[in-house]
């Protein structure tokens, strides 16, 4: 197909890596920008700064109280975590095994709060949990996180699921395992890597899933992203370097969960279903 | 396993038990391993949205349209809608305009994970980082405009934070890599056989583009501009940060924040959020039924 590449075609391809070499350049200058200034003593008006410190860590971490904020984001996070994946992946073997009347309007309904932003269903859900005793404290937050993680979860796990031979299930059944049995001594085993792929996705989604905790957070279950949108909505209270701090703690957390991810998954997965598995 | 002669008869039918016949229908323990997924959804999902709509039509004060009348009487809640579309809809537009070319090339590489963890980092890293990343970077002393006016190709700095423009770029900042990313995913999709095809055919690689690859990709384009704009849509941080809140970003999220959290009417907020909604499906429908008609003749020849 590409043996006889015209002058065009060339020009063409060139065009399209300079645009995309442009776009991750201006990226990785945004992102180091926050790096050199989070060590910077002084940066105004020049190419680098005056000198560097990190000093800005230690006012960062006493300043924004972020010991307790990583607590708080963990915990939320991990169970979170843990209850989309128990309510998610025996949902998704259901779907992945079952043909029953009203499964498309099942699926539909798993769909809908992946399509819909959270910020359009973040508001009534709020107005719906402070109604409730969940209203503003941990458990609140970890419920709203939970619409978009668990249908997450299902989508990654039915064609995971949908990919194991169904004879091992039966010869297990044969053998007289009950459900629970087969879950435990055979399903969870041989899912294992696809679990491990569905909740490391959920972990990175939840540290950086902003509006919902937002919404529903009260000031003793703020999450680190909610602390940093504080932070950099009341600019000039605290110095910039320090706030840039806190954003590179931020983004520390959030990577090495995102390169261990990588392990266990194509980076495609984070934004398209795992349709393209055995590719 | 077959059961399907079992409605033979009546009497037949009677003699098997309820749960067989329940099973034989797909309904077994296994099925209803479902429900409590489905039960949290319901729950924490559709409910709220019922709630919220119920609650949008029992205003604080008025009639049953009160907060509808208000949100379209006030020049400072309706104009909302035109500031977010003026946003959502050409920066959805460029992501895709730019995604594709770019797709169809990464598709022939063999080495795209470097590229595509590169550009998984902002969507992972989220909107707050970005607006704060392009805070320092945008800004009038930060390195775009120092190596603009070191090129000379700009003599003092362009205003490029708080205003549209900041806004703007944080959202191709965070929306083209999920454009790219999703666009990737339904080329790579295509059997490049069909491709093959075209090109012993003789067609050249603009003919194979718009007569194979674009009617085949209509669909997935369709589905691609509609997740991406409502995503785009609901910007927040960002437009907050990034932009002039309370003028030309002022988008229909902070209305409905600013009801909520500010003025505590709870009732207006649920107004807001079901307009919000009802902007992006009348979207969403235009798009997937345009798709419809701008493509309807062409796809006929893909499958013969």
């Amino acid at each position: 197909m590409e043996q006889t590449q015209s002058v065009a075609t060339r020009l063409w391809a060139t065009a399209v890596w300079v645009v995309v070499g442009f776009f991750v350049l201006n990226l990785l200058a945004m992102i180091a920008t926050v790096v050199v200034n989070s060590f910077a003593t002084r940066w105004l008006g020049t190419w680098l700064p005056a000198g560097y410190t990190t000093r800005w860590y230690f006012s960062a971490w006493s300043e924004f109280q972020l010991y307790y904020v990583l607590i708080v984001t963990f915990q939320i996070v991990g169970a979170v975590v843990l209850l989309s994946g128990l309510l998610g992946v025996p949902a998704a073997y259901a779907l992945a095994r079952r043909e029953f009347p009203g499964k498309r309007i099942v699926l539909l309904l798993f769909l809908l709060p992946i399509l819909v932003p959270p910020m359009t269903y973040g508001i009534p859900l709020t107005t719906v949990l402070y109604q409730s005793p969940f209203g503003g404290t941990m458990w609140g937050v970890i419920l709203a996180n939970l619409v978009p993680t668990v249908p997450f979860v299902i989508l990654v796990m039915v064609p995971f699921i949908e990919q194991i031979d169904p004879r091992i299930e039966q010869a297990a059944r044969v053998f007289g395992a009950g459900t629970f049995r087969l879950f435990a001594h055979v399903l969870v085993p041989l899912l294992i890597p696809g679990i491990l792929a569905a909740l490391l996705l959920v972990l990175v989604r939840t540290i950086a899933m902003f509006e919902l905790t937002f919404l529903t957070a009260g000031p003793t279950s703020q999450t680190l992203v909610v602390a940093l949108y504080y932070s950099v909505f009341a600019a000039g209270v605290r110095a910039g370097q320090s706030i840039d701090a806190m954003a590179v703690i931020y983004m520390a957390t959030t990577l090495i969960w995102l390169l261990i991810a990588l392990r266990f998954v194509n980076p495609t997965q984070i934004v398209t279903r795992a349709k393209r598995q055995n590719a | 396993m077959s059961m399907a002669s079992a409605e033979i008869s009546p009497t037949v039918v009677d003699r098997v038990p309820l749960r067989i016949r329940l099973a034989n229908r797909g309904l077994d323990g296994v099925t209803l391993l479902v429900v409590p997924a489905a039960l949290c959804v319901v729950l924490l999902f559709v409910y709220p949205f019922l709630y919220g709509l119920f609650l949008s039509f029992n205003p604080r004060e008025g009639s049953l349209f009160a907060n509808y009348a208000k949100f379209f009487a006030d020049a400072f809640l309706y104009e909302t809608i035109a500031k977010t579309l003026w946003l959502a809809l050409p920066v959805t537009l460029l992501n895709i305009l730019i995604s594709v070319p770019i797709a169809m090339r990464v598709r022939l590489i063999r080495r795209q994970k470097l590229l595509t963890t590169i550009l998984i980092l902002p969507i992972t890293l989220g909107t707050v980082l970005v607006a704060e990343g392009l805070l320092n970077y945008l800004g009038p002393q930060g390195w775009l405009n120092r190596t603009l006016i070191f090129v000379s190709l700009i003599d003092s700095p362009i205003r490029l934070v708080h205003n549209y423009w900041g806004v703007f770029l944080s959202l191709v900042i965070t929306g083209f890599p999920f454009t790219f990313l999703l666009t990737l995913s339904y080329i790579t999709g295509i059997d490049p056989s069909l491709e093959q095809a075209a090109a012993t055919l003789g067609a050249n690689a603009r003919q194979r583009f718009a007569r194979l690859f674009l009617p085949l990709l209509a669909s997935g384009l369709a589905i691609t501009f509609c997740l991406s704009f409502v995503q785009a849509f609901s910007v927040f941080p960002s437009a907050v940060l990034l932009g002039a809140p309370a003028g030309s970003t002022r988008v229909i999220s902070i209305a409905a924040y600013e009801a909520a959290f500010e003025q505590y009417d709870y009732s207006l907020a649920s107004a807001i959020a079901m307009i919000m909604a009802a902007v992006q499906l009348v979207v969403v429908v235009v798009v997937l039924t345009g798709r419809g008609f701008l493509y309807r003749g062409a796809t006929t020849g893909g499958k013969g």
